[in-house]
């Protein structure tokens, strides 16, 4: 089975070096992409089926060709890397910078060259130190080597691709968010349209892409859009995908799987089950802000198609495991302070919702729940829906609860009952 | 006052923007590895330096978690709070360490050598429940493992 994100991969070890990563077929996809024009890139990415990998599944494709496709020197088109990955139960962008920097830098290249971007930016979290000392090393090397910098491989086109470390807060993984971070402004969202595409960066065309994502373009532009199809066994998506398992589990990971791997085979089979006196309740598919789903959907393969049929999102396509000796209240609480201090207060329903919501499940596990609280979480649930807000942020806060109400409503009103939670 | 080296710093980030603002986030953040923490002083310093207003540098320290507008101990101990480190134990871990400490989260021991912060999702939740120290990564945390690793940092 082709496992191309991880094939450089030395657990344990450094990275590979750039001869190591030459060594190994590294940067043949630039040498190939450079002799080809950009909207020859965008066309091959797009019928490759590269669902994004930040967690929306938008086709990269279909995102690159919304950029103008003609060069205009007065409007220079920009692109970022999200790498910002703060997503609760989230560590697959990490993994992959820190496992192959080079991967990363050379579809940020390949990616940048498909928009007519010669100015790039990786996004990073503060959090990851390791990987920025890998990254700058790597694009210190790239750059030595004329991967990078002016006149590229001799083919006339350059880039600059710059790290730039963030300093703390989801917001700045939200793509909007992340512009205004990188001119200096506090990450809150832009009002959609226009499109980051038309005006992004400084009021210029912009691109911004997931880690992930961007790692899967070298392999694409190096075997072919058939190729990278195959690869996936769910229908209209393709590639391989990093999933992930955390809680309570036996062995907690990563792995490069097939994208469209069942729940169960990611669960028992790589993680190994739950660990030894504890039993599923549920989980959370892909980070923080996907919807619950209980031991009934084992058998759901892991795509954005499935996991949304089955009522949740792939998201980051981290599960997070929910046993049966954690109170579902507590978890969601954890959830839900999560989102309340990380809205970053631009519109009203998030910066006053959110706290309302965590508050009321505070009391709940206290032991000061009100019969009528029910109604107050039901009613955020409801509302707090995308069109309703600036951006997603809230709206993805809601997907727990909403699911806790259909799947756990039997726990929440115990607390409220007993006036405790049951699980102390 | 800035000094000659953090002004220097803080100018090799120009090149890779379009505008000197850009660069207000990362000049905080400089001049908080030398001095700890971002005094009003520091904030209107970096304004001047960056030719921006004082409020709207304040308003960037304020909204990164990142940039500590007040004193910090000489270590700061970011225990990540957030779901996966929440279901494998972060409840026995906060209170070990506010009680080791003896300050609740957010203080600042008085002898100034801890400061002990609530931290989001660290990114590497298959070895939760974990904590970083500084620049150090703590991973696979029980209260047992805490003392030992506290006692690393003086």
């Amino acid at each position: 089975m082709d496992k191309p994100l991880t094939q450089n991969f030395r657990p344990g070890g450094e990275p590979p070096d750039l001869r190591a990563y030459e060594k190994a077929g590294g940067y043949q996809a630039l040498r190939k992409a450079l002799a080809l024009s950009p909207p020859d890139i965008v066309s091959e990415v797009m019928r490759a089926n590269l669902l994004g990998r930040g967690g929306a599944g938008f086709p990269a494709g279909r995102k690159w060709s919304e950029v103008p496709q003609a060069e205009d020197p007065r409007r220079p088109a920009y692109f970022v890397v999200n790498a910002d990955e703060m997503e609760p139960g989230t560590m697959k962008d990490r993994f992959l910078m820190e496992g192959d920097p080079h991967q990363l830098v050379e579809g940020a290249v390949l990616s940048a060259y498909a928009v007519h971007a010669h100015k790039a930016w990786i996004f990073l979290r503060w959090a990851y130190k390791l990987a920025a000392r890998r990254l700058e090393k790597a694009i210190a090397e790239a750059r030595e080597a004329g991967y990078l910098g002016r006149n590229i491989l001799g083919s006339g086109y350059s880039l600059d691709l710059y790290l730039h470390t963030s300093h703390g807060r989801y917001m700045c993984g939200e793509a909007e968010g992340m512009l205004n971070a990188l001119e200096g402004r506090r990450a809150i969202p832009r009002s959609k349209p226009p499109y980051a595409a038309a005006c992004g960066l400084w009021g210029k065309p912009t691109v911004v892409n997931n880690v992930e994502t961007v790692c899967c373009v070298p392999h694409i532009v190096n075997r072919g859009w058939q190729w990278f199809r195959a690869l996936s066994r769910a229908p209209g998506e393709g590639g391989t995908k990093i999933y992930g398992a955390s809680g309570r589990v036996k062995r907690p990971g990563l792995w490069e799987l097939p994208l469209g791997s069942t729940v169960c085979e990611i669960l028992m089979e790589h993680a190994g089950g739950m660990r030894d006196g504890y039993r599923l309740r549920g989980f959370l598919p892909g980070g923080a802000s996907s919807r619950f789903l209980t031991d009934r959907h084992l058998d759901v393969a892991m795509d954005f198609g499935s996991m949304e049929k089955a009522g949740s999102r792939l998201g980051t396509g981290t599960m997070i495991v929910l046993d049966d000796q954690a109170c579902p209240v507590g978890m969601l609480l954890s959830l839900q302070r999560f989102f309340a201090r990380e809205s970053c207060g631009w519109c009203t329903p998030c910066r006053e919702g959110l706290p309302w919501v965590a508050r009321t499940l505070e009391a709940m596990e206290e032991g000061r729940g009100e019969p009528s609280d029910m109604a107050v979480l039901e009613d955020h649930a409801r509302w707090i829906v995308i069109g309703n807000t600036f951006c997603a942020l809230a709206p993805g806060a809601m997907f727990s609860l909403a699911s806790a109400l259909e799947y756990f409503g039997d726990d929440l009103r115990r607390h409220i009952r007993e006036k405790r939670c049951p699980w102390r | 006052m800035l000094t000659d080296d953090e002004k220097r710093e803080i100018a090799s980030h120009f090149p890779a923007y379009v505008t000197r603002r850009s660069v207000a986030p990362e000049a905080l953040g400089i001049v908080q590895r030398r001095r700890g923490w971002v005094t009003d002083e520091d904030v209107k310093d970096v304004a001047d330096f960056l030719g921006m207003a004082p409020d709207e540098v304040d308003g960037l320290a304020t909204f990164y978690s990142m940039i500590f507008r007040r004193p910090v101990g000489r270590h700061v101990i970011l225990v990540c709070d957030s779901v996966s480190c929440w279901v494998t134990g972060y409840d026995g871990l906060r209170e070990h360490l506010e009680a080791r400490l003896g300050i609740p989260l957010g203080g600042t021991a008085a002898d100034g050598r801890f400061t002990l912060l609530p931290a989001a999702c660290l990114g590497v939740c298959e070895h939760a429940p974990v904590m970083m120290v500084d620049e150090d990564l703590h991973l696979d945390l029980t209260p047992e493992k805490l003392d030992e690793i506290l006692a690393r940092y003086t």
